[in-house]
């Protein structure tokens, strides 16, 4: 058994084989044979050795050719390794006495050597462990042949274990058969971790090495509460788990029972509960957990992997479809498209060669750079407003003059659409994100000039912070606990509520269940969140009075760091509600 | 009978993948048996890389060489040529 500690992104706990991805994509199929096969299982594994072998020796002898017989010499070395008489005894051990499959037999020696070797603590040797792992591929690869992408077409349950996985190839997991999953890389708010919990797959992220200790088909338990990930488990742990499993259920399906109770604390103080959503189909998720509406519809699906520009009439259709699912009398905050030029793989024209993208040609700034592009989404926004609480939101604006550009943008389409006698909603309300820390400290001015404000905690921390999220290696000092993020987020609350305007917060932090006594005693009333956090956030409110977070937030604000606030926050939220998982 | 030798490692790069390789098959060319030894540790099948991968020879450690069965002198003269020739690798080279 052997525990690993990562991120938390999407809670719930799942049990299963794990299913190991790697950039060669080999995927083991099963652990284990019957006692009548096993004869059989040899006879592949020597056919599988004699052909990894020749692969090398042939390898050999191209790069000697190529490049000289000191660099071709390294695949004779793996030839060797392939042909060790030691190495081949090892794996048919696995195999006749374990019962293994091949496959799962040579990931498992191939993996326990490599590991030894990583463990040598000699920068020279223990990089050879990648030579085995080399090897290991080169040997899984005759065994079950390559199966392309591994993720796809899966056809029984599996935990997915992976350095990596794309935004992509996360949003394209299937639930049915993905139990869970967990990463080496990523951080709290990547798109990665955002799409888990859009999928409601229990995901770890942030694992650090994690690859070289599992094969595929090892018994994975994946905590998505603690951010635990569990080897290979003892039967004690395993059984722990399974009545964990069966409770998580259980507090879920309690919470499921508040769909209709409204976010109001017990001295009835009312909040608005909102989901943050991506498709169109996410609708029903904010439905079925009772969100007072969508608080954050994200645009850039429609502009992703397409050959050209969405046109109006498709953006409309997507915008109408989420209006009809969550009725007309609840607001709709849509987000204009909030992507970098190097996502807009079909515009080849404003393809940039940047040095830093975030920092650079995205968002908003783009839009104010490809008018034509902007002015459609406007269109189509401004169309469907007339059929229901549709709300415009700018993000990533980082000056006063942007904004006032893009409020002019937006009366020339106005004005464009009155011309050709085109309804729109003439009163629309326009927001403006908060999400770079220039306009935070201009937030008293920015009020002046917007019906609300959405604090898009995610970038803001980033920008604040100055970490990449993403970043493993300065990942721990994005916090959304930091004392600079709360000073900012009290400044604009403050800001917001004397010039009388609408103050939401639709990053990751309004769903985590640490913050919600600290936003709400901030003086929130919005928070706008993944749908499925709606339910818990709202039993934390429902279960505190407005003064008890009045002073939690007031205490909150005069620690010095992070952990300080998070350790009070996180002792605040049990004392309030002992049941719910905080990390 | 056995004999048996010291060699050290020269090379800054220790004794790696390539010369390890080398060593196997020239070990494999004699019916003889083979150790290798770090002082100090389980001695590891000379004819098996996986063995020798195990040994974490950088520069500056020795090893011995030990023989057993027929040809012994002779597998032990060519095995200890390796080392003496720093594994064929010009010094300023090496990196």
């Amino acid at each position: 058994m052997e525990i690993k500690r990562g991120i938390p992104v999407s809670p719930g706990v799942a049990i299963g084989p794990a299913l190991v991805v790697d950039t060669e994509g080999v995927r083991i199929p099963r652990r284990n044979v019957d006692k009548a096969q096993v004869s059989l299982e040899i006879q592949r594994l020597q056919t599988a050795l004699a052909a990894a072998g020749a692969d090398a020796r042939a390898n050999q002898q191209a790069i000697s050719d190529k490049l000289g017989e000191k660099y071709g010499a390294i695949f004779a070395a793996h030839a060797m390794l392939i042909e060790d008489p030691e190495l081949v005894r090892e794996i048919e051990l696995l195999i006749t006495q374990k019962l293994h499959a091949a496959e799962y037999a040579v990931s498992r020696t191939m993996r326990r050597h490599a590991k030894a070797l990583a463990s040598l603590n000699q920068p020279i040797f223990s990089q050879r462990s990648s030579d085995l792992i080399d090897i290991e591929k080169s040997v899984l690869a005759h065994l079950v042949g390559r199966t392309g992408d591994p993720l796809q077409g899966l056809q029984e349950p599996a935990v997915i274990l992976a350095h990596d996985l794309t935004p992509s190839q996360t949003a394209n997991l299937d639930p049915k058969y993905v139990y869970a999953f967990a990463t080496e890389a990523g951080g709290k708010a990547s798109h990665t971790a955002i799409m888990a919990g859009v999928l409601e797959i229990p995901a770890v992220v942030g694992l650090g090495r994690l690859l070289m200790d599992v094969s595929g088909g090892d018994e994975v338990i994946v905590d998505g509460n603690r951010g635990v990930v569990i080897l290979n488990p003892d039967e004690e742990t395993r059984e722990r788990y399974l009545v964990l499993q069966k409770q998580f259920g259980t507090f879920a399906k309690r919470l499921d029972e508040l769909r209709d109770l409204p976010a109001e604390t017990k001295d009835g103080t009312r909040a608005v509960l909102l989901g943050n959503i991506e498709f169109p189909q996410e609708s029903d998720h904010c439905n079925d957990r009772g969100a007072d509406g969508v608080g954050l519809y994200r645009t850039e699906f429609l502009y992703l992997n397409k050959t050209e520009d969405p046109n109006e009439s498709e953006q409309y259709e997507a915008y109408m479809s989420v209006l009809r699912a969550i009725g007309s009398k609840k607001p709709v905050v849509i987000r204009t498209l909030d992507l970098g030029a190097d996502k807009l793989f079909h515009r080849s024209d404003i393809q940039l060669d940047e040095k830093n993208p975030v920092l650079g040609m995205r968002s908003v700034r783009l839009c104010l750079r490809n008018l034509a592009l902007f002015k459609t989404q406007l269109r189509a926004i401004l169309r469907a407003s007339f059929h229901g609480d549709v709300r415009i939101m700018f993000p990533m604006v980082s000056t006063l003059m942007e904004l006032r550009q893009c409020k002019m943008i937006l009366a020339d389409v106005k004005e464009e659409l009155d011309e050709e006698r085109i309804d729109f909603n003439r009163k629309i309300l326009i927001g403006t994100m908060i999400e770079v820390p220039s306009v935070a400290l201009m937030a008293a001015e920015m009020a002046k000039e917007v019906n609300f404000f959405s604090i898009g905690t995610n970038d803001l921390i980033q920008y604040t912070l100055a970490a990449d999220r993403t970043n493993e290696h300065v990942a721990s000092l994005y916090n959304a606990g930091d004392p600079s993020v709360l000073r900012l987020i009290d400044h604009v609350i403050r800001a917001a509520g004397k010039q009388g305007i609408e103050v939401c917060v639709c990053g990751e932090m309004s769903g985590d269940p640490i913050y919600t006594i600290l936003l709400l005693g901030l003086g929130l009333r919005q928070l706008s969140m993944t749908p499925q956090n709606i339910p818990e956030i709202k039993k934390i409110i429902r279960s505190i009075n407005i003064e008890e977070a009045n002073q939690a937030a007031q205490e909150a604000l005069r620690f010095e760091t992070a952990r300080e606030v998070n350790n009070y926050l996180r002792e605040q939220t049990r004392r309030i509600l002992p049941e719910v998982v905080v990390n | 009978m056995t004999i048996r030798q010291t060699v050290a490692i020269s090379n800054p790069n220790g004794f790696h993948m390539r010369p390890m390789a080398a060593f196997v098959e020239t070990a494999n060319r004699f019916p003889c048996g083979v150790t290798v030894t770090r002082p100090g540790k389980d001695p590891v099948n000379g004819k098996s890389m996986l063995g020798l991968l195990g040994l974490n020879a950088p520069q500056g450690t020795e090893l011995v060489i030990e023989i057993t069965g027929p040809r012994a002198a002779e597998a032990l003269q060519a095995l200890v040529l390796i080392f003496q020739r720093n594994f064929d690798e010009e010094p300023e080279a090496t990196r």
